[in-house]
């Protein structure tokens, strides 16, 4: 083993679920850390600022891993520091990869944001009406100041160049495991890749019809998951719950279908696939048995473009 | 290194007339990989063709761009040429600039010529990325499958059985025979249509290969030329057909009335019926709709005993049959029963419906005196409700007046905008039988235009008009009821131009042609697609007139549009040997523009079996995991699994996503899509 990988984490606009990925590695984590030097993890575990992780040489740092979408000023910048300060930058995690949930957030404009956000809201007391301001004058004299919050949400790889996917929100702590030792090991993919199995969710779901000798046939209805209970060890899809494991990443061993639970496309598209909602939408609507069902499907950009839209060619809503 | 050759087409006047070939040239001479590009009055005429062979021996060029027509009529030459030429023909692309271009923009010179570059642009684009295929054969079952028995249909399968194939003829009636049954005569020579028609129905009763399949209907259909799998559901008869006779004695005892749809709902027939006497197979059948269960006799129940005798207690219709084929006992399936059958091409000739007179309010449909033309064709027939006596149907007094008035429901924005084409000679011939039988009658014959095209027809039509036949021009605004059974046509007489009242005692309609029901379901099940008129759409209306969308389905007759008989007769036998062709060679080149699954990406979700309509795609096990297969002899390259693979694991071979992709990119240059060249 070379001299100690050093490695730079961020978590960006995200919930922290892919910092506790990596906690989840537990045993794992204890048994590479030996070989890890972790310069720069905020704001979740080290205490270090944003002006030490500037004052690094460029490229000074192996593998960065840069977690959540990009949705402020604040956070663009620091990409950018990332991406100057490390060889390997990975997009670990939905949010960074594809914008994952906050990204549904390109459905609506900014201002219908601010308008939910700081007024309509129940709990919201906002008699003055105040927005977040990227500046402010404090009693006449202190000037405070704010990230910009952008209109639309991205993924990492629209504001820098970067090397490595993953999907999962968060990430399967397994697969975590696998990818670390990988990126230990100096067992990479061509740059530009996903780092995963290459496979659909059905393929290590154990209700995949084709698994169980049996044949898939075409969906005859369409049901929401608080419609009723799946029946146990049939596949979801085939049963009508519009479960998105054939066109997502099954790195994750097919978790949320073992516990009746469609796959919702964390994992993200299988290489190759260019948008993961319109293959969703190809692949689902061809299955149906009658075309009126395309008209009970609730909400379709947000099923199937829950995790992607920022990623997708659609991007966004423009008005 | 592709070295692509574009080859521009005036196609005379049609492409050259509004795109500036010359700009188009220099246009395409700048798109990467072009090394070639070439103009010429008509490319596919043998000069054209050489032009394309020589640069190819040359090595001027390696993959060709031919910017014409369309590649429906059109690619298969091309690909031969680039074949001819020493290449693999299928590294030919086409762009159609003439319909999507000339044609499309004639008013817009400018537009069309933009056009014209895109779209050679696109092909362009496709043409860099194409890749050598190898045609594939497959054998062909040797059996036709005819859809419809009427004249078509039955003149189409005698030709098949002829040249010594299997036939199935299938038709939804009980009885062969179709619509020319219900004629009395026919134009322009007066044959009774019984007389011609009826001998042939009898040859395709009995002849060795034909197997009448009556009273059924197409269920589904997979597979493709030279094998399709065709199911049938033969509708439940609740009579043996192995040993009725057709003697007719249950319907003699039947006590249920029901309208006669072979008399167009005049008279009636029983609720077990022979269709009309010279029915084949003459065979009875029940209709389960209307029969009453007269003597409580429910089908598939036992009979009930009497209680003095004994004696099992019988429906009228089965006491009375002595061979035992009427036996209300038997648990006959509702549904009838499914029959598979295999064969290597189809013919559909489904014939037409004549339009029913209740639509047209204006012309009292609610009178009985008020009828259609296909109504006084068998008020005419000797096998109709008056025998041949032309009787007033609300009296049965013999009408001294009769008045016809055409194009009702053709020619009208409202109902259909086609000529149904047979309407102004067919009344001419009522109006001319009419007044042959009953010189006395006043015939009057309201037309639009007299549209007497064909061979003898107009003599036809001028021997009428020396009969006495009354023909005004001019559109009937309205027929009124009157006292005393009589009726009031009013009209505009072009010719006097003046509004005209005529009072008559009887009215015929002759409604329009129009496509029989179903038909647009059964092209789906055919895979075939309707035009606008609902008619069948042939491949092209010159050159492929009985040839499909889908290679090995032949169209003839009315399905296809409004003919008379000798045309719909000259279109079954076209039709029958567009049919033989693929039978006769044995096996037929199938395009290997198929899809092939890459097992390595797949994932095994099996989202494509279902989906497939040709049974193509199966799961088979590769290592431990299932993976999709393909059997190529199966595929015929729709590219619904390739669409659909949500591991974009299918390639559909002539239509890969990097030549789609490539395609959207050349034409969304400049748009908002990605730059190009």
């Amino acid at each position: 083993m070379p001299d100690k990988v050093k490695l730079a984490y961020f978590l960006s606009g995200g919930c922290g679920g892919c910092d506790m990925a990596i906690i989840d590695l537990s045993e794992t984590l204890v048994d590479v850390l030996p070989y890890l030097e972790v310069v720069f993890w905020a704001p979740t575990v080290a205490d270090v600022k944003y002006k030490d992780l500037e004052a690094m040489p460029d490229k000074s740092i192996d593998v960065g891993l840069y977690s959540g979408m990009v949705r402020l000023s604040e956070q663009e910048h620091i990409a950018r520091v990332m991406r100057r300060k490390c060889k390997v930058l990975v997009a670990y995690g939905a949010c960074a990869a594809l914008g994952g949930i906050p990204g549904m957030g390109n459905m609506h404009t900014r201002e219908d944001i601010f308008q939910t956000a700081y007024f309509d809201t129940y709990s919201t007391d906002n008699p003055e009406g105040v927005t977040p301001q990227v500046r402010c004058v404090v009693d006449g004299k202190y000037e405070l100041t704010l990230p910009e919050f952008y209109g639309y949400v991205r993924p990492l790889q629209h504001v820098v160049d970067v090397d490595y996917f993953s999907g999962g929100c968060p990430p399967h702590h397994s697969f975590v495991g696998q990818a670390v030792v990988a990126v230990l090991e100096g067992e990479l993919p061509p740059p530009g890749s996903w780092i995963t199995s290459g496979k659909a969710v059905c393929d290590v779901c154990d209700r995949n019809p084709a698994g169980r000798g049996e044949q898939r046939h075409l969906i005859q209805s369409v049901k929401r998951t608080i419609d009723g209970v799946p029946e146990e060890g049939k596949c979801l899809l085939q049963q009508g719950y519009l479960c998105l494991g054939a066109v997502t990443q099954g790195d994750c061993g097919s978790l949320c279908p073992q516990v009746n639970i469609p796959c919702r496309g964390c994992g993200g598209p299988i290489p190759g696939v260019k948008d993961f909602g319109l293959r969703a939408i190809g692949s689902i609507a061809a299955s149906l048995e009658k075309e009126e069902l395309v008209e009970q499907i609730p909400s379709p950009v947000k099923l199937f473009y829950r995790y992607s839209l920022p990623a997708s060619m659609l991007g966004r809503k423009i008005k | 290194m592709p070295k692509i050759g574009v080859y521009l087409c005036h196609c005379g006047e049609n492409i050259a007339g509004a795109v500036n070939i010359e700009e188009v040239k220099k246009h395409a001479a700048n798109l990467p990989g072009v090394a070639v590009v070439r103009d010429y009055l008509f490319i596919c005429s043998d000069p054209g063709q050489d032009l394309i062979k020589q640069d190819i021996q040359a090595g001027l060029v390696n993959r060709v761009v031919v910017a014409a027509c369309t590649p429906r009529t059109h690619e298969p030459i091309f690909r031969k040429t680039v074949q001819d030429g020493g290449l693999n023909k299928y590294i030919c692309e086409m762009a159609n600039i003439r319909d999507q271009g000339s044609w499309a923009h004639w008013r817009d010179k400018e537009g069309a010529t933009e056009k014209a570059k895109k779209l050679v642009m696109s092909a362009v684009a496709k043409a860099a990325l194409l890749e050598p295929l190898e045609d594939r054969f497959v054998n062909v079952t040797k059996a036709s499958l005819v859809v419809g028995a009427g004249v078509a249909g039955m003149f189409a399968a005698m030709d098949l059985a002829n040249m010594g194939y299997k036939v199935y003829l299938v038709d939804r009636n009980p009885s062969v025979g179709g619509n020319m049954a219900k004629l009395d005569k026919t134009f322009p020579t007066n044959d009774c249509s019984a007389c011609i028609l009826t001998p042939v129905m009898v040859q395709v009763g009995t002849h060795p290969n034909i197997e009448l399949l009556t009273y059924s209907e197409v269920e589904s259909v997979d597979g493709s030329i030279g094998n399709f799998k065709v199911k049938i559901r033969k509708k439940q008869t609740y009579v043996d057909w192995n040993t009725c006779t057709g003697c007719g004695e249950c319907i003699e005892v039947c006590p249920k009335k029901v309208p006669n749809e072979f008399n167009e709902g005049m008279g009636t027939r029983k609720a077990i019926y022979i269709e009309f006497p010279q029915a084949v197979p003459k065979k009875a059948v029940v209709d389960g709709a209307h029969c009453i269960n007269c003597g409580k006799r429910t089908i598939g129940t036992k009979p009930r005993l009497h209680s003095k005798t004994g004696e099992p207690v019988l429906a009228p219709c089965e006491k009375v049959c002595k061979i035992g084929a009427c036996d209300r006992s038997v648990a006959y399936d509702p549904d009838g029963e499914l029959v598979e059958l295999e064969v290597g091409t189809i013919v559909v000739a489904t014939g037409f419906k004549a339009m029913d007179k209740t639509p047209f309010k204006e012309y009292s449909p609610q009178s009985p005196n008020v009828v259609t033309a296909l109504q006084l064709e068998r008020l005419l027939s000797a096998t109709g409700p008056t025998e041949g006596d032309l009787k007033r149907p609300s009296d049965e007094t013999k009408p001294e007046t009769v008045a016809f008035i055409s194009c009702v429901g053709s020619r009208d924005k409202n109902h259909h905008t086609y000529c149904s084409k047979v309407c102004c000679m067919y009344m001419l011939k009522q109006a001319r039988l009419i007044k042959e039988k009953n010189p006395g009658t006043n015939v009057f014959i309201f037309f639009i235009d007299v549209r007497a095209g064909g061979k003898d027809f107009e003599e036809y039509y001028s021997y009428c008009r020396d009969l006495g036949i009354r023909v005004i021009r001019g559109r009937v605004g309205a027929v009124d009821e009157l006292a005393g059974d009589r009726l009031r046509v009013r009209a505009y007489d072009v010719d006097m131009g003046s509004a005209v009242e005529l009072e008559s005692d009887l009215v015929v309609l002759a409604t329009a042609i129009e496509p029989a029901p179903g038909l647009e379901e059964l092209g789906r099940r055919l895979g075939i697609s309707c035009g606008a008129e609902g008619f069948l759409k042939e491949v092209h209306t010159k050159l492929y007139p009985v040839e499909t969308a889908v290679r090995g389905i032949y169209i003839a007759g009315c399905v296809q549009g409004p003919k008379d008989i000798p045309d719909s007769i000259s279109q079954a036998r076209a039709a029958s040997s567009a049919a033989a062709v693929p039978l006769t060679l044995g096996k037929v080149v199938v395009e290997p523009l198929i899809s092939e699954i890459n097992q390595e990406n797949c994932s095994g979700c099996g989202i494509c079996v279902p989906l497939c309509p040709y049974s193509a795609v199966a799961m088979t096990t590769v290592g431990d995991k299932p993976r999709a297969k393909i059997d190529e002899a199966l595929c015929a390259g729709c590219g619904v699994c390739t669409a659909a693979c949500p591991s974009r694991a299918i390639k559909l071979h002539g239509f890969t996503a990097e030549q789609i992709e490539a395609q959207i990119i050349a034409l969304t240059a400049g748009i908002g899509g990605v730059s190009y060249v």
